[in-house]
């Protein structure tokens, strides 16, 4: 039987405030358990919470952002149940007046087909603490420090149909909340946490299937992984006649396996009501236009100026456009480079491998955009060889010395493109191989003679102590061989 | 020195004639020999207060002195007091002791105000009567006399009884459904619960949210002017007080009455209401005609839906606002919990009374799924009707006037199994916390040698005005003097 993937995603994105929503302790990451914690987010007896401002400033920017309809009326309410790293017994959060109302984004597939993706509302809320099961000898640990960190809540509708698409918007999301400088982004801290929701249905079929819900994943490769897995999971049910029990499921990414944390009749009834201690939010007008006014290029946009001023592709401009550091990066080597092509070609290729193979974000980058420029400039303008470039970086790159110039100087990697010094080379090379030089001019096939030209740039190279131009010795060569 | 008013103790002070340190260690002596009696105090502070006493009189030395430096008082043990233990009249708190101030117990330090200790109350505030306390019940210094133990009302009763008892001149109180002016009533003395906003909640330990206020309770009217001439104003970590201009409060007291309009909600003169304290309501009215003021019969048609709807609000509210007791970083924690769960349940079996694991109950279940719609939507359009109908009575009158308890104070014990007859204790003090007006109890009278009280209510922020229309009853009447044999 085929079958018909649907999947939504709620996210939970953090927000980069620089005090906790209810109360004005800091949201640092990485502090000593407790240490960021005070009486309002201890839940002490009498404390009130005071909504932060730009909490709302940044989930306004966030509804903008995703041509989403801002709640004018805002309203707070408590989820009602007991845990250990939830202080108050209740979670303040949105239900029935969020901030962020319907809206959608456009995400950009590998086949190039764009997908659009409703976004069902987003309203804010306030994020618990953490339990710490280790190291304390059975009992457990809690640090309240992420507790009332600010969080928006993004809810999906059910349209995307595959892991493809669900970590493409995914991805397009997190450059969204990184573009508009609303979150961190950081994953592996917990900044964008993603629950996906998984049913199937036979193929072409207008009623959804039982769903199951996948909870706080954190990398995109583990949210592709655990879709993969859940699918294949309720495929095999659904196949041997089983049916779906809707349910909420923990994946393990290390181990590829996803086990049931709680099924529907197991599900909290969170008893919800407005939350007494905090006033309807009123956003006027001026709330909103000052939020617009904050709002930076985004993506979408930004992707357009690429093509238009820099002559990027579709997909190099894509690509480019999504990371707001990586966008910068590009764009500082392309003012300093001049060649915005090949500084392009050269951020997708060395420098994105380089990071990747040393797990290091953009901003933790060792070079910057514009020593990546002043290195496009000598490649373009013939001064070092594309094979001398790399060294160039590599120097740049271990921090040996930050000029390109002074590299290509101290490392002898100039290219020699002076004519008349190469031609007098190749003279000399030729004259000193006749066979190989015979057997070139019998040849008919100009593919093979092309190969065989090959033959004459090793001694070339080395006559040249590896400075010669590559380029204008191949020219030479063919004028000298006769075609 | 103990049957002064705040405003004759201030004086005193100021002339010289007596230091803080002097009146403080007075006030104290005289606590700890007859609370006994009463066990209106949790906790007495007496080496704390000698130290703010001496301050005070550094203070007014420097001429730096307020209306209340080096005056003694008491707050209710529902505000927290930084470095004081705060119980909430609970076992869940008997060993709590807060990290920070109330903004109400900052502004009295502030004032130097001298605070001998925290006086007892129901648990959380729970109760019309003083008796869920985990320190025990409070007794009514009235009737004590004649040999009978009666309640002081709650949930303010310590300080109501304190006050009465002229152990301190005035303390702080808290009313959610009537909870200063019913114990007020029954003790005889004068309480004020402000309008919604006025006063605030930060550090005043939740009960109902939307329903609980800071107010006072003194002798005297003008006493109550004093004590919210410091309590009343905004307070950024409130997001529920009002940023609204605050008048001086004793200012406006001896404004004449003349042409004041009374309203009489026809009912909350009912047969509920016996006879005998009827009468002594209605004449207490008579006595404002005389001061100038016309009297009229209003209709408040549905505050007889009062109790139900405070029934359903005030505990949903509760049930989320004590999930915070939950063992894990203060208060009570059952001894050696098996698991997660057992410590849950058997810190709150253990750690809160039968009145307030009764209201968590009842609260949980309003709020559950499939009931919500039934219990806590409509309990909040009623709220809304009967904030209709306090709107439509003050569109005709100025203030509304009223019995505050159905009957004067009982007998410990007479109610205490019968949660619903104790319910209707508050019977007509209840709407008048969900529509947030102002109220107040002023002494209009007795009814077998026991307190009857007359509530007056004002309009929003209507403060003044009350305190005014109680303050000239004083000058005419003396039934807030009468000191309990």
């Amino acid at each position: 039987m085929q079958w018909d993937i649907v999947i939504g995603l709620e996210i939970h994105v953090q927000l980069a405030t620089r005090t906790k929503i209810f109360s004005g302790s800091s949201t640092a990451y990485g502090a000593e358990p407790n240490t960021q914690a005070n009486a309002v987010d201890l839940a002490m007896p009498g404390t009130l919470p005071v909504p932060n401002e730009n909490a709302f400033r940044y989930a306004v920017m966030f509804g903008l952002a995703v041509n989403a309809e801002i709640g004018r009326r805002s309203m707070f309410e408590r989820k009602n149940y007991f845990y250990p790293d939830l202080p108050k017994g209740y979670q303040t959060t949105q239900l029935e007046q969020p901030i962020v109302g319907p809206g959608y984004v456009d995400v950009d597939l590998a086949n190039r087909e764009t997908k659009r993706v409703r976004i069902h509302h987003a309203h804010l809320e306030e994020d618990a603490g953490k339990s710490l099961h280790e190291d304390y000898h059975g009992m457990s640990g809690i640090d309240l420090n992420r507790a009332g960190t600010p969080l928006i809540e993004v809810v999906t509708e059910p349209d995307m149909n595959s892991a493809e698409e669900a970590v493409a918007f995914a991805r397009k999301l997190h450059s969204i909340v990184t573009s508009l400088g609303i979150c961190d982004g950081d994953m592996s801290q917990g900044s964008m946490r993603f629950d996906v929701n998984i049913s199937l249905k036979p193929k072409g079929s207008d009623e959804l299937g039982t769903r199951t819900e996948t909870k706080n994943l954190n990398s995109f490769r583990f949210m592709e992984q655990a879709i993969a897995h859940e699918v294949e999971r309720q495929m095999d049910i659904l196949e041997d006649g089983g049916r779906i029990i809707q349910e909420t499921r923990l994946y393990n990414g290390d181990r590829d396996e996803s086990r049931s944390m709680r099924t529907k009749e197991e599900a909290n009834d969170y008893r919800y009501f407005p939350c007494p201690d905090l006033l309807p939010v009123v956003i006027d007008d001026d709330f909103i236009e000052d939020a617009r006014s904050r709002l930076p290029e985004l993506p979408d946009a930004r992707k357009a100026r690429f093509k238009e001023q820099y002559g990027l592709n579709d997909y190099d401009a894509g690509l480019l456009s999504g990371d707001a550091k990586l966008a910068a990066f590009f764009e500082e080597a392309a003012a300093h480079g001049k060649d915005a092509k090949l500084a392009a070609n050269w951020i997708q290729g060395e420098f994105s491998a380089r990071l990747k193979a040393e797990e290091k974000s953009v901003a933790e980058s060792p070079i910057t955009g514009a020593q990546l420029g002043d290195l496009v400039v000598r490649i373009a303008d013939n001064t070092v060889s594309s094979a001398g470039a790399k060294k160039v970086f590599e120097a740049l790159w271990t921090g040996e010395n930050d000029n390109v110039d002074a590299i290509i100087d101290a490392k002898g990697l100039k290219q020699v493109s002076d004519t008349g010094a190469l031609e007098a080379m190749v003279d000399e090379v030729l004259a000193g191989m006749p066979d190989q030089v015979a057997q070139y001019q019998n040849e008919e096939d100009p593919k093979k003679r092309k190969k065989m030209l090959g033959g004459f740039m090793g001694p070339l190279m080395k006559a040249s102590k590896g400075q010669g131009n590559p380029k204008l010795f191949n020219e030479i060569l063919v004028k000298k061989l006769g075609g | 020195m103990h049957n002064k008013s705040v405003a004759e103790l201030s004086r005193e002070l100021e002339s010289g004639k007596i230091s803080s340190v002097e009146l403080t260690q007075q006030f104290l002596d005289r606590l700890k020999q007859e609370d006994g009696k009463y066990n209106s105090f949790i906790t007495i502070t007496e080496e704390r207060a000698l130290a703010d006493a001496k301050t005070a009189d550094e203070m007014r030395a420097a001429g730096k002195a307020t209306a209340w430096t080096g005056v003694p008082f008491a707050h209710k043990d529902i505000f927290c007091t930084n470095g004081v233990r705060t119980t909430c009249g609970s076992k869940m708190l008997e060993n709590f002791v807060p990290p920070y101030d109330a903004t109400v117990t900052e502004r009295f330090r502030q004032a130097g105000a001298v605070c001998l200790g925290k006086t007892n109350m129901d648990e959380f505030a729970m109760g019309s009567s003083n008796e869920s306390s985990h320190f025990g019940a409070v007794t009514n210094p009235w009737g004590l006399a004649s040999g009978e133990k009666r309640v002081p009302g709650g949930s303010s009763g310590g300080s109501a009884a304190a006050v009465a008892a002229r152990l301190v001149p005035a303390a702080t109180a808290t009313d959610t459904g009537g909870s200063i002016r019913q114990p007020a009533a029954l003790c005889g003395v004068t309480g004020l619960k402000p309008t919604y906003g006025r006063v605030s909640r930060y550090g005043m330990i939740a009960f109902a949210s939307s329903l609980d206020q800071g107010g006072t309770m003194a002798r005297t009217a003008e006493d109550n002017a004093l004590m919210l001439n410091v309590m009343a104003g905004f307070d950024p970590k409130d997001s529920t007080s009002i940023d609204r201009e605050v008048p001086d409060y004793t200012a406006t007291l001896n404004e004449p009455l003349k042409g004041l309009k009374i309203g009489l909600p026809k009912e909350y003169f009912t047969d509920q209401l016996s006879p005998a304290m009827e009468e002594q309501v209605r004449n207490a009215v008579k006595e404002y005609e005389k001061l100038g003021a016309t009297v009229k019969e209003v209709s408040l048609p549905n505050a007889k839906l009062a109790i139900a709807a405070y029934y359903v609000i005030a505990p949903a509210e509760a049930s989320a606002n004590l999930s915070r007791f939950d063992g894990v970083r203060y208060g009570y924690r059952c001894e050696d919990p098996k698991d997660l769960m057992d410590m849950y349940t058997r810190t709150r079996a253990e750690g809160f009374g039968t009145e307030v694991k009764r209201r968590i109950l009842v609260g949980t279940y309003a709020l559950s799924h499939g009931y919500y719609d039934a219990y806590y939507l409509k309990a909040q359009k009623v709220r809304r009707l009967i904030q209709q109908d306090f709107a439509n009575a003050f569109k005709e009158v100025d203030v509304l006037m009223s019995p505050t308890s159905p009957s004067p104070a009982f007998i410990q014990g007479e109610k205490t199994n019968d949660p619903v007859t104790m319910y209707l204790e508050d019977i007509f003090t209840i709407a008048i916390n969900l529509a947030g007006l102002p109220a107040m109890s002023v002494p209009a009278g007795f009814v077998d040698g026991l307190p009857v009280g007359l509530q007056i209510i004002g309009d929003y922020f209507a403060e003044a005005r009350l305190l005014n229309a109680a303050h000239q009853f004083q000058q005419v009447t003396d039934w807030h003097q009468r000191e309990p044999k």
